[in-house]
């Protein structure tokens, strides 16, 4: 129980400094940086429910996180829709393309599962690049609107930006923990254990794979329709394989198939990467081999790694109150036999 | 209730349990006697739906179900607890037994009804309910596994060989539990190499050998039976 209220504390104290942040740096860029960190996060977030809790990894994230950018961006620029609007209907628009990929994709398992969504990831990204009639190819979309105002309220400043990317990030975390803490979440964690087990457990495995499949698109859909609007162009780089590495390195760093692990590797590695700007492309010699050793020593990433050391720790604190309790009793019996003599 | 007709089955190539015919009437406990690699868990995973039958049919209740989906099988009313006690190792006892009734989810007071039930067979499993099943000792892990398929409420009950790796007076309680779910109204199928425990509670048995059926009858006829004594009793 005062685990429960000590991990309730950390969140609130998370959620207290992440609404007062802006106020604390007073300097835009780092909004800027802090914002985008959020926005991978929500993709983040959607990998992590299908490749950390349903086992299933897939390397197609970066085109769908490019399907509901350019969705936004489309709709908005060419089609004049109203901004929430297109909002809503990219995200529809990349949920439907998730089900439909899914369907396929999902029959495969596995590497070959990886392997499959990354030639899918690669197929969305030429799409992309050579539809130059729909996407402008290689020379991207501008001029994308930034939010639109919701009543009274406009999101024309950074700090009005932080704070929606902020609340849809908030929103993501608690469906996150709902679905996790769910029979729903659960039925993915069984199918990740083991398929047939699920299977004989009554678990209907196809489409319990598909539902979540298609919640995880969503994700990277509405990560990329919030990165098209607060970037406000884009490029078909954004559906590049290395986009699907560099979230994949975030969920791995923090820990995959925790709930907490999405905030904290893209955290660290954003600021990381920030400090290390000089650097250039060398930056990867640091972060390679360190990133190597962490999937070998951590497997489940710092948040696994804690939590691992946190239970190895109440384990041993159990043990030792047994021992004493044991060790009491053994004196007290031996009191008991020689008052009896 | 149960009717496996000329059942033939196939990993790749390879022909693991060939021409099998085995019948189970509602209300018996039916055996699978044979040695590891005889195809006991083929013939269970083909009942289930997760292998699919290469030539004959499986029939429940007069409805033809080999190329039917597990999950509908589940629901039909079979439930397998797997060989080696697979459960859900970091999902606490309560959470494994709850996934068990997945398929009456919407059946909220089944589902605690049948739970409590579970309980009264095995109180251990009460104490231990928020433990992490990884955490339990073997036979405890073996009752979760029982009480994970009860709590899908089969009609019939397929377990695959819950004796294995327990110690003997572990073994002689968990077939007690299994005598009394049986007296309880649910049909049993079990699988064992462990003929003299398991013919004690069994009402008939097959005897199994490299895929095929070598040997049926009547648990007094097996028991009684020489081939039978020399291979699997050892007496
Ligand atoms: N998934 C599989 N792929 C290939 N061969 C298998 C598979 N499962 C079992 N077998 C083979 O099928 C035969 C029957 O195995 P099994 O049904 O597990 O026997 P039992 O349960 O009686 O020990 C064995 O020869 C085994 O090696
Ligand atoms: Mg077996």
């Amino acid at each position: 129980m005062a685990a429960f209220f000590k991990q309730r504390n950390v969140i609130a104290a998370l959620i207290i400094f992440a609404i007062i942040f802006p106020f604390i740096t007073n300097n835009t860029y780092f909004v800027h940086v802090m914002t985008l960190s959020f926005i991978w996060m929500i993709g983040v977030y959607g990998l992590n429910l299908l490749a950390g809790y349903t086992g299933y990894l897939s390397l197609a994230h970066a085109g769908f996180f490019a399907i509901g950018a350019y969705a936004l961006s489309l709709l908005t620029t060419k089609a004049q829709l109203n901004y929430w609007v297109a909002f809503i209907l990219a995200l529809i628009i990349t949920s439907v393309l998730g089900l439909v990929i899914g369907l396929i994709s999902l029959r495969t398992k596995e590497h070959f599962f990886a392997i499959y969504t990354l030639c899918v990831g690669y197929i969305i990204y030429l799409v992309i690049d050579k539809w130059d009639s729909l996407t402008g190819g290689i020379r991207g979309l501008i001029g994308i609107p930034g939010p639109g105002n919701i009543g009274p309220i406009e999101f024309t400043t950074p700090v009005s930006n932080y704070y929606l990317v902020l609340f849809f990030l908030l929103l993501t975390v608690l469906v996150m923990y709902r679905i996790v803490h769910s029979l729903t979440g659960r039925t993915f964690i069984a199918i990740r254990n083991s398929e047939d087990l699920a299977q004989t457990i009554g678990i209907s495995t196809m489409k319990n794979k598909l539902l979540v499949f298609v919640i995880s698109t969503f994700f990277a859909g509405l990560s990329g329709a919030l990165y098209a609007s607060f970037i406000r162009f884009i490029g078909p780089d954004i559906g590049y394989i290395s986009i699907t590495f560099d979230l994949l390195t975030y969920l791995l760093v923090g820990g995959i198939g925790t709930l907490s692990g999405p905030i904290v590797g893209t955290v660290l590695i954003v600021w990381v990467s920030q400090q290390l700007q000089f650097l250039q492309d060398y930056r990867m010699l640091i972060f390679g081999p360190v990133l190597t050793l962490l999937v070998i020593f951590y497997p489940r990433g710092i948040v696994g790694g804690i939590a691992e050391s946190l239970m190895k720790r109440k384990q041993k604190k159990q043990a030792r109150e047994e021992q004493l309790v044991m060790a009491k009793k053994s004196v007290a019996a031996t009191a008991a036999s020689n008052e009896n003599r | 209730m149960l009717k496996i007709n000329n059942v033939s089955v196939k990993y790749g190539s390879f022909t693991a349990i060939r021409d099998i015919n085995i019948e189970v009437e509602e209300g018996e406990i039916v055996v699978l006697l044979g040695a590891n690699g005889a195809g006991k868990s083929t013939t269970f995973n083909t009942v289930s739906g997760l292998n699919r039958p290469f030539q004959g049919e499986v029939i429940f209740e007069g409805s033809r179900i080999d190329k039917m989906s597990p999950d509908r099988i589940v629901k039909a009313g079979i439930a397998q607890c797997a060989e080696g006690r697979k459960l859900f190792p970091a999902m606490s006892v309560l959470e494994n037994l709850k996934m068990g009734g997945y398929v009456h989810r919407r059946h909220r007071d089944q589902i605690k009804k049948t739970l409590e039930h579970v309980f009264e067979l095995f109180p251990i499993l009460e104490e231990k309910k928020d433990d992490p099943a990884g955490s339990l000792s073997g036979g405890q892990q073996q009752m979760v596994a029982i009480g994970r398929a009860l709590m899908a409420k089969p009609k019939l009950m397929m377990l695959d060989e819950p004796s294995i790796g327990l110690a003997p007076l572990i073994v002689e309680q968990m077939f007690e539990v299994i005598q009394q779910i049986n007296k309880e109204g649910t049909t049993i199928l079990l699988a064992e190499q462990n003929a003299n425990a398991a013919l004690k509670i069994a009402t008939k048995g097959y005897v199994f050998e490299s895929g095929a059926v070598v040997v049926e009858g009547t648990s007094e006829e097996l028991f009684t039976n020489d081939e039978v004594r020399k291979a699997y009793i050892g007496a």
